[in-house]
């Protein structure tokens, strides 16, 4: 593996010609990515396997969520007759491809796709994604590649198990609950590494120690009488369920009183599921910034050493604007940042800085600008970053100024909307700041904990939704998404809605189970 | 590094999610399914396609934040604004076309999704059965299918059958002793052994006779004789009747307003996808009437105008025509729906039932009489408008049992149910839908 210099390789073979491929064309592409990416970008990846699909089968693969197998859920039929909709009216093109974060690493590539497709493509997620799964902190610390395809595997078969066992209705009704409250099934804090390969075995043992040490004596003692609860027993009850806690799904798999124990395994499945996607959600402009600058690189390489054609560089090169084209806020395309534009613009601009900075860079960015090689900086930002910090640490003002980016505040308070910074010297570190805490999950998602509850009293389950900057829930979807809960828990549920400032209750939710 | 080819995996993974999102939304689904079929020509009108839902059916509801409260927008594509400017709010309060709004623009309150024709009808015609008494002639059939019944001693190569002869060959190379292999090749190491070493030389001429009585024996006992090769037989079982033709018979005299005509169309419709799904093969005969009738295309049926009188007796005529013609009952089921607004010419009612109750009833598996009306029609309180009389001349047939089935549609929302009424699943033992 070592870096090919331009001269001597003008010479080199074309991988192919025309838009055919057959697999000895996607080895011969992925051999000469794999120079590129391993050698000259110095990466550092999973084995890869790369597996050709068919238009539907990527329709399916969408369906439910991106993974190659999983439980069955009538809301994944729901959103593959959406996007099959879509695609069938020419409104939405297919991904070219789909990437799990699994060791190895599985990219599925279209079989529509042409050569040059098939090489973009395996140069953005056979490399690209896959570096990035390999290395980020967030993956290495909160998911399990190894595992995951074995324990989807173990999910799938569970959850049959128990629709055979206790009906499809019954596991129906229990995942649309868990789902509704899958935001709230991770752990932000780390606990402990994850190992999905033994949870097969664990959560056989956990049942096998539940029915050994069943006692039927123990429930004739009688119960004892509930004591006046005072604060210091109110403190010690909470640290004993290990209140506040805001992994919803996890406090309810542990405490709440009357499920079964498969509710409370199909419960921690789709907690567990929860938790591999959470660092997804935190780095997509990260992940899909460093995919595309990742086949940005390979391709314009093999262009150069003469393996790809003029032609098979300008098909690639269209398609990769189209997906890094941000249109303006008053654009009717507009739907938001796109991940895909920052990414890579900010991937370039590093590198920019790194090679010709300006002085102005030099006042911004005085540990790396200038400092010739970009690889070893984006390497260690694509390690150590997420979205929020990543924006926060290294999005230019030059950037922001080619975006034309401004910030805008809407206080429903006040009849207009105020244009609070844009790109200029007094506004750069505050648009900056902005942008980057829209991509965290703590700003853009409700902060809710389950905060109290009497298990000797009436077990009511108390929650606290922390507001931020007088934010509150959207009260329909609240209320249902808490009748999901109650029927979880079985008995009331109170959400509170409440100013952390000062501790005044806003608003309230009390819902009771479903009879 | 591993390429692996999964376009032969069985695709269709995601059905059971679709079956189980179809049963989930079903009611939302037919309602949507049953506007959009009031809307298609005859012949298309089961073709599945497009649906949408209301969306609040299927939502999966999370915790977010609502409106109000203060929310920062960072947006890109600044062409004017300068630090403290002020935007009048869009009228959506979506904050500069910020985080709300559905992400792919199909718009908020309705899903869209598209149904194969399979399912369409199966929403659309659920719980809907054809009469018993249509059951009549479902079994006589001319195009027999194949089952598989037994072995027998002759047949084509394809369908020889290796296990079985093979068992046969087994069986009867045990009972006449065929020798194995193995015993030959044991006697002739034997022999080699003893060759060799020289030694006794009384066993050797035995052992060599053994051999050659051993190997006579296995050529005359053939490993496979032909009386062991079986065949897998196949015996011709009749198919019912897999073919229907469809009759509509429509009163196209003045009196018939567009509007009617439209009502009977729908009833057609339903009657056309109904039919479709219990016979591979369903045609379409179109007679209008007035003082004569004539078989006509579907267009020409629908949409020109005729003037003239009004003789039922016409239609009925021209229908046992063209069955005699080209629908033989004993191939054919024959059901057959008459829509007209009740006019009749006085002296003709006697002419009608006789050839009702004589030539068509009989061959037919079902008769349908819409009687279409005005909407508001339904009369004044106090002057009760009196029964047509046509419907007078049919209910004194229906009355006596003739097996046919009339109802009155006033209006467009009527079509479905007065269908499902006629169509409904009967409890068992139930007698034929009547009006």
């Amino acid at each position: 593996m070592s870096t090919t210099t331009i001269p001597a390789a003008k010479s080199r073979e074309p991988l192919y010609t025309g838009a055919e491929w057959d697999f000895s064309t996607l080895q011969r592409i992925n051999d000469a990515c794999e120079e590129v990416a391993l050698g000259e970008l110095g990466l550092t990846i999973y084995p890869n396997r790369i597996e050709v699909i068919s238009a539907e089968q990527m329709l399916d693969a969408y369906a439910s969520v991106g993974l190659p197998l999983f439980y069955r859920h009538w809301s994944f039929g729901k959103h593959f007759a959406h996007h099959e909709a879509l695609y069938r009216k020419g409104l939405r093109g297919l991904a070219y491809e789909i990437v799990i974060n699994s060791d190895p690493c599985v990219s599925y590539v279209m079989e529509e796709n042409t050569a040059t497709l098939q090489a973009l493509v395996i140069a953005h997620a056979a490399f690209g994604h896959n570096h990035f799964f390999r290395n980020n902190r967030l993956f290495l610390d909160w998911t399990d590649a190894k595992g995951i395809l074995d324990y989807l595997e173990f999910a799938k078969a569970y959850v049959q198990r128990a629709e055979e066992k206790y009906g499809e209705a019954a596991v129906e009704r229990l995942l649309d609950s868990a789902h509704a409250l899958m935001n709230y099934g991770v752990h932000r804090q780390r606990r402990r590494a994850i190992d999905l390969r033994s949870e097969e075995k664990r959560e056989r043992e956990r049942r096998e120690h539940d029915e050994r040490v069943y006692d039927v004596l123990w429930s004739t003692l009688p119960n004892k009488p509930a004591a006046a609860s005072s604060s210091t027993e109110e403190q010690k009850r909470r640290a004993l369920l290990q209140l506040p806690q805001e992994n919803i799904l996890y406090f309810l798999e542990k405490t709440a009183p009357r499920l079964q124990p498969w509710q409370r395994e199909i419960l921690r499945i789709v907690r567990n599921i929860a938790q591999y996607f959470h660092p997804q959600r935190q780095t997509k402009v990260m992940n899909e910034g460093c995919a595309t600058y990742v086949h940005h690189r390979i391709l314009n390489r093999l262009h150069e050493d003469g393996r790809i054609g003029d032609g098979a560089l300008l098909e690639a090169l269209h398609s990769h604007t189209s997906v890094v084209m941000q249109p303006d806020f008053d654009d009717p395309r507009y739907g938001g940042m796109n991940p895909y534009a920052l990414g890579f613009a900010m991937m370039e601009d590093i590198e920019r800085v790194c090679r010709a900075p300006t002085d102005e860079d030099r006042t911004w960015f005085p540990d790396f600008a200038g400092c010739g090689d970009p690889m070893p900086v984006l390497r260690d930002a694509w390690a150590e970053y997420r979205d929020e910090s990543f924006v926060l640490q290294f999005l230019s003002p030059r950037l922001m100024r080619k975006f034309r980016l401004f910030q805008v505040t809407d206080d429903a308070a006040e009849p207009v909307l105020r244009v609070d910074a844009v790109h200029d010297e007094h506004g750069y570190r505050n648009v900056r700041r902005a942008l980057a805490r829209t991509y965290d999950p703590a700003w853009t998602d409700p902060d809710i904990q389950v905060v109290d509850v009497d298990l000797g009293g009436d077990r009511k389950l108390v929650l606290e939704h922390r507001t931020d900057a007088g934010r509150l829930l959207q009260e329909g979807e609240a209320r249902q998404v808490l009748r999901h809960l109650a029927s979880l828990w079985g008995y009331d549920v109170l959400l509170r809605e409440v100013d952390p400032s000062n501790g005044a209750v806003l608003r309230e939710h009390a819902v009771s189970p479903p009879a | 590094m591993q390429i692996l080819d999964r376009r032969l995996n069985p695709s269709g993974r995601s059905l059971p999610n679709r079956q189980r999102f179809l049963r989930r939304a079903k009611a939302l689904v037919q309602d949507a399914v049953r506007d959009a079929s009031a809307k298609r020509g005859i012949r298309s009108a089961d073709a599945g396609g497009e649906v949408a839902i209301p969306l609040h059916g299927i939502r999966e509801p999370t915790f977010h934040h609502g409106d109000g409260g203060i929310r920062d927008h960072v947006l890109p594509g600044n062409k004017e604004y300068r630090a403290g400017d002020e935007i009048p709010r869009p009228p959506s309060g979506g904050g500069g076309g910020g985080s709300e709004g559905s992400p792919d623009g199909s718009g908020e309150d309705e899903f869209r999704f598209v149904l194969t024709r399979e399912e369409f009808l199966d929403l659309f015609l659920d719980d809907l059965e054809l009469p018993e008494m249509a059951k009549r002639r479902l079994v006589e059939g001319s195009d027999p299918a194949w089952h598989r019944a037994g072995y027998a001693v002759s047949g084509s190569p394809a369908n020889l059958s290796l296990s079985r002869t093979m068992r046969n060959s087994l069986s009867r190379r045990i009972a006449l002793r065929r020798p194995k292999p193995e015993e030959a090749e044991e006697l002739r190491e034997e022999i080699e052994r003893l060759e060799a070493d020289g030694d006794p030389e009384s066993r050797l001429p035995a052992l060599r006779a053994d051999l050659e009585r051993l190997l006579r024996r296995t050529q005359r006992i053939p490993y496979i004789d032909p009386v062991d090769v079986r065949y897998r037989r196949f015996e011709p079982v009749p198919r019912p009747v897999a073919q229907a033709v469809m009759f509509c018979l429509m009163d196209v005299s003045g009196s018939m307003t567009e509007d009617m005509k439209d009502l009977a169309k729908r009833f057609y419709v339903l009657l056309y996808l109904f039919l479709q799904r219990r016979y591979k093969h369903v045609e379409l005969v179109f007679i209008r009437h007035t003082h004569e009738a004539a078989e006509v295309d579907e267009e020409t049926f629908f949409h020109s105008r005729e003037t003239g009188g009004t003789l039922v007796s016409t239609a009925l005529e021209e229908m046992r025509r063209v069955v005699a013609d080209r629908y033989p009952p004993a191939d054919w089921n024959i059901y057959a729906a008459q829509a007209s607004d009740g006019d009749n010419a006085s002296g003709d009612s006697q002419r009608t039932a006789r050839l009702l109750t004589e030539v068509i009833l009989p061959a037919c598996q079902y008769y349908a009489y819409i009687e279409v009306g005005r909407d508001g029609e339904h009369g004044m309180p106090g002057f009760p408008r009196g029964p047509t009389d046509l419907w007078r001349t049919y209910e004194t047939l229906v009355a006596m049992g003739a097996p046919m089935a009339m109802k009155k549609v006033r209006h467009r929302r009527e079509i479905f149910p007065v269908f499902r009424e006629l169509f409904q699943k009967q409890p068992a033992g139930g007698e034929g839908a009547r009006a």
